[in-house]
């Protein structure tokens, strides 16, 4: 068992596009449901619809990479509308169930065999890397140069997709952080505790909430192009369970702050990485009374615990003020 | 008093129809130019115009190419037919890239040949403007069923599926009428009872009676668990709903990973899930449908019984009416709820076990797709009454099998259940049979 | 600047003798034949109500009467059966909530709606209307706002000393006490300066240390020009600032009047206090159709007798007699 190696994985976790996606999502998740307190169970969906927005436009049609990233957050754009104008005057377990139906059908639009022609499938959906690999400043370097150092080196393209990742997470926290200590931030959180109280005030509730489902949904959509963007997407990545994987990294982070999503998400995939190889390298090794296969089963089931546990315990993770939960009687 | 303006809004009328003229407007623009981007007058051999748009192929019979054989195709206002020739080619030109059905005419195959996956095919055009069709032709029976014996068929189905999702959506739905929590963690109740039976049959040996009965008393041992573990001391602890939805989101993984952990990502069969259907006309349904169907019937008579006639049932939809009030008059909640439970509980696992038998069977995440079909259920028959949880299932059920006859492909019909739920949440959110006043 | 001087009551013009939809010479809202019915219950049945403008009018009744249904209607947060109601000409039955506040009416709610997440001065701020800041794409850009959220913070702040709430500020709104969320609540509603402030239940739950302050605060309203409704079960609040009462029960409105005389009429009297409980009022008063048994005939008798004797000019204190 190559201790060493474990945590060379774990940590170079921290830098990975599936980290820096996931830093998108859920930071997008903390506009719906931190910032505004809407229960939006289908972030998949708009990850998903980044994603195969981006890719079609460039395998289908041909596009230049940056207007089929453009095509994919307008795409989750529209499925925010679509999907908020009959669920947001409803109930908060409404528009749980409802945005959970939603992702699922999405899911399912992207799996059929009957759209193959566009979306492939089940197989899922290569070929378009190039498109953004070609056109980085970084793609006159030798491919295979190594940049950086220990679990942190990458080949150019690997950078490139890395940095433009990070980028994106950095203006997403930063028009977060403007958003929500504007005038225009103060009325989301009054809708978070009382909608009445503000609509008594005068305030559209309505267009807010819609404003805020589209913005969180962009983000998510960034996240999902970016998990993507150097290698290929499949609808398998798009179910319930990547859902609930981002809610436990806001969670984890603190739901209604500015960088305890991304936060969360580190510290999830690190911890899963690690914890992934530590428990499958000690069952190889005959330590443990069950397979290596078992043992990243039994990393999920920490996981799914973890979660329950921050809930009951912790509900405003590790970033978060108590007080400015409302979701917590 | 002073005149009053009406604060009606005419305008949005306007904008509606503003907007389908110019609609109208531009579909007429299109066709028009579309109709005068009319074809060189080149002719093919056998007088088709020549086109840059093809739609060619080769039919061949036991690797012998087929001389002769009609080929005709249609769409977009445009037909065309064609022969194969010596070689078993055949071309037809098309006017643009469009979608269009090639029908082989079976009549002019050899005897005894036809195309085996159905002589109309859908051609599109890619990215090229060439579409290849080959066909290797074997011998084969085609079975034609009339549309109304497939119709019959799909509604036994959907109605035996709608029976057992109706098993675990009452158990959901008095969880929710009760507690007010979605529980996400319902589907894997559902898994665990086939869990348990099949551990108790396939791994443990024992007789298949023995495992039945193991996975409903371990169906209600869960419920109890659960109950007593978790759900009365976060109650007490004062948990808001929002956050025992979460928890249960967070249970649901626990739970689905525990029983891939031990039974890993194979699917696994209970003794008789194989059992050779008997013809009743057009529907086939085995002694074990038969069986299912029965077992459904009798539980869900027993629930009704239990919530119309006995105390604890009534009991029970005094608290999911108002618990306070409930409370006051002196009814144990907690005990009621911790019924209600192990009530669910056992309801989901019969439903898991009836479940394998009718994929049939075992896998780790079978609970989990039923989760959002039987949200749908509830919500679709009404949010809290158990009543409206089998009106919803039934119709669910039916929606899923029925709607692969009207079109819907079948890798999509749960998608098409999904969808029944949203348009009922936009035109009557309350549900089928929820009163209006508990929206909140 | 308040403070406990007895300030003098307004006389309502009428247009007719004070009696239920009397029409009145300047009304603010005219309501028309409004119903609202829940499953099989009829909340609200109001033929012709009018509430007069720049002046303070109680809506009260017993429990169940619905007042606080016809208030939710009236501020947009239900909708109608039937009816109508016009607030300065304007139709606002249907109007959703938050566009009946911009037209300058506005309403605090009975369990106080002080967003305790929120500081004091970031409720206040909440109110001011038509924020640049407040819209999606102008709030990115702060230099576009700046300017005009400091001048809504000095509003927000005059506002806060007024109400005696300025050492406060910085505070979390769930610090305050329940009467100071009173406070904060109506102060809040002032940010909008609206002419029509809806009061629902502004005594309910505030310490009687507090009342005078609250009372004070309702007076100072009228003095600046706006017009008050408010609901309330608190009699003495009624009768010392009130200009005008309007009387529900069963959903109807039985009574109108200023309060002195108001309070006296038999119908408010028997609707508050039951001193006939067992007698089917419906039946005594000929609305519905049924048998009169003893009780009721006595009551009628002494209806007639109290009728007689105030004809006669003699004040016949029927309810003193009656009270406990």
């Amino acid at each position: 068992m190559n201790f060493l190696s474990i945590l060379n994985d774990a940590a170079s976790y921290l830098l990975q596009p599936t980290t820096l996606a996931f830093a998108l999502a859920a930071t997008g998740l903390a506009v719906h449901f931190g910032f505004t307190g809407l229960l939006n169970f289908g972030m998949a969906a708009f990850m998903a619809l980044g994603a195969y927005g981006y890719a079609i436009s460039i395998v289908s049609f041909g596009l230049p990479w940056w207007t089929a990233m453009l095509v994919g957050m307008l795409a989750a754009a529209v499925f925010a509308v679509v999907m908020g104008i009959p669920t947001l005057r409803l109930r908060a377990d409404y528009l749980a169930i409802v945005t959970i139906a939603a992702a699922e059908i999405v899911r399912y639009l992207f799996l059929t065999e009957s759209f193959t022609e566009y979306t492939a499938g089940s197989g899922g959906l290569s070929g378009y890397a190039r498109a953004f690999i070609d056109a980085s400043p970084l793609a006159a370097l030798p491919s295979d140069m190594k940049i950086g150092f220990g679990p942190f080196s990458y080949t150019p393209s690997q950078l490139s997709t890395i940095l433009f990742g990070l980028f994106m997470l950095a203006i997403a926290i930063l028009l977060v952080w403007a958003l929500m200590r504007s005038p225009w931030g103060r009325v989301i959180k009054g809708i978070r505790e009382d909608e009445d109280a503000v609509r008594s005030l005068g305030k559209n509730v309505f267009a807010y909430k819609m404003q805020s489902l589209i913005i969180g949904g962009v983000i998510a959509a960034v996240g999902g192009i970016v998990w993507v963007m150097g290698s290929a997407t499949s609808p398998g990545l798009y179910t319930t369970s990547t859902t609930f994987q981002i809610w436990t990294m806001l969670l984890l982070g603190g739901a209604a702050t500015i960088f305890g999503p991304a936060l969360g998400a580190v510290i999830y995939l690190v911890a899963q990485s690690f914890l992934s190889g530590l428990l499958s390298g000690m069952a190889k090794a005959g330590m443990l009374p069950f397979t290596d296969s078992q043992a990243k089963v039994l990393v999920l089931i920490l996981l799914g615990l973890v979660l329950m546990l921050i809930v009951i315990f912790r509900p405003q993770g590790i970033l978060g003020n108590k007080r400015e939960l409302t979701f917590v009687k | 008093m002073g005149s009053t303006t009406p604060m009606v809004r005419p305008r949005r009328k306007w904008q509606v129809l503003f907007i389908a003229v110019i609609l109208a407007a531009v579909a007429v623009f299109a066709s028009v130019f579309a109709a005068a981007g009319s074809a060189r007058a080149e002719e093919s051999p056998d007088g088709q115009t020549v086109t840059d748009f093809v739609v060619k192929g080769f039919i061949t019979f036991e690797e012998k190419p087929l001389e002769g054989v009609k080929l005709s195709i249609e769409g977009n206002g445009f037909t065309g037919e064609t022969e194969t020739d010596a070689e078993g080619a055949w071309t037809l030109y098309v006017p643009e890239k469009a979608e269009y059905t090639l029908t082989v005419d079976e009549s002019t195959l050899p005897d005894g040949v036809i195309v085996a996956d159905g002589a109309e095919k859908e051609v599109a055009f890619k990215l090229t403007n060439t579409v290849r069709i080959n066909m290797f032709l074997g011998e084969g029976e085609r079975m034609t069923e009339s549309f109304a014996d497939q119709l019959l068929v799909r509604i036994s189905n959907g109605l035996q599926f709608g029976l057992l999702l109706a098993l675990a959506g009452i158990g959901a739905a008095l969880i929710y009428g009760t507690t007010g929590l979605s529980n996400f963690a319902h589907g894997e109740l559902v898994t665990w009872g086939a869990f348990v039976a099949l551990v108790f049959t396939s791994f443990w040996s024992l007789p298949l009676w023995a495992g039945l009965i193991a996975g409903v008393i371990g169906g209600a041992a869960l419920g109890l668990a659960l109950d007593a573990g978790l759900w009365r001391p976060l109650r007490r602890r004062g948990l808001g709903v929002v956050q025992l939805m979460i928890v249960s989101i967070g249970l649901s993984l626990t739970l689905r990973y525990v029983i891939q952990f031990f039974i890993g990502g194979g699917t696994f069969q209970l003794e008789g899930a194989n059992m050779a259907p008997m013809k009743f006309g057009p529907i086939s349904l085995s002694w074990v449908d038969i069986i299912s169907i029965i077992v459904c019937l009798v539980c869900i008579a027993a629930v009704a019984y239990f919530l119309t006639r006995t105390r604890l049932g009534k009991a029970t939809r005094a608290i999911s009416d108002n618990p306070q009030l409930a409370a006051a008059s002196g009814i144990n909640v907690d005990r009621v709820i911790r019924i209600v439970w192990v009530i669910a509980g056992m309801l989901a696992a019969v439903a898991g076990i009836l479940w394998a038998y009718y994929r049939p069977g075992i896998t780790w995440n079978m609970g989990t797709g039923m989760l959002l079909l039987i949200f749908s259920a509830i919500t679709l028959g009404g949010l809290g009454t158990a009543f409206g949880a089998l009106v919803g299932s039934l119709i669910i059920g039916l929606v899923v099998e029925v709607s692969t006859l009207f079109g819907v492909p079948s890798d999509l019909k749960y998608a098409s259940a999904l969808v029944v739920l949203i348009i009922i949440l936009l035109v009557r959110p309350q549900g089928l049979l929820g009163r209006k006043e508990r929206l909140g | 600047m308040t403070g406990s001087i007895k300030r003098p009551k307004t006389v309502i013009g009428l247009d007719g003798a004070a009696a239920p939809g009397v029409k009145k010479a300047d009304p603010i809202l005219v309501i028309d034949n409004v119903t609202r019915q829940f499953g099989g219950l009829t909340a609200v049945d109001v033929d012709h109500l009018e509430i007069p403008r720049h002046a303070i009018t109680a809506l009260i009744g017993p429990n169940g009467a619905g007042k606080t249904t016809l208030f939710n209607l009236l501020c947009g947060f239900d909708k109608p059966n039937s009816g109508t109601w016009a607030y300065d000409g304007t139709n606002l039955a249907g109007v959703p909530s938050f566009k009946v506040a911009r037209m300058g009416q506005v309403r605090t709610f009975q369990l106080t709606k002080a967003l305790s997440l929120l500081t004091v001065l970031e409720n206040m701020k909440l109110g001011a209307p038509g924020q640049r800041g407040e819209r999606f794409w102008t709030s990115m850009l702060p230099w576009l706002w700046r300017a005009q959220e400091s001048e809504i913070e000095a509003k927000a702040k005059e506002l806060l000393v007024r109400f005696k709430l300025d050492a406060k500020e910085q505070d979390y709104a769930a610090s305050l006490s329940g009467g100071q969320r009173k406070l904060l609540d109506m102060a809040r509603a002032l940010m909008s300066d609206p002419n029509l402030v809806m009061l629902d239940e502004p005594m309910a739950g505030v310490n009687p240390a507090l009342t005078q302050s609250l009372l004070d605060h309702v007076l100072d309203l009228k003095e600046r020009g706006m017009t008050v409704l408010f609901v309330e079960h608190d009699m003495h609040m009624v009768r010392h600032i009130a200009d005008w009462v309007v009387v529900m029960a069963e959903g109807r409105v039985v009574a109108e009047g200023p309060p002195e005389t108001v309070m006296d009429d038999p119908a408010v009297i028997d609707a508050y206090l039951g001193a006939h409980q067992d007698v089917d009022l419906g039946v005594v008063t000929g609305r519905v159709a049924g048998e009169l048994d003893t009780s009721a005939i006595q009551l009628l008798d002494e209806i007639e007798a109290a009728t007689e004797a105030a004809a006669e000019g003699e004040p016949e204190r029927r309810g003193e007699e009656e009270q406990k």
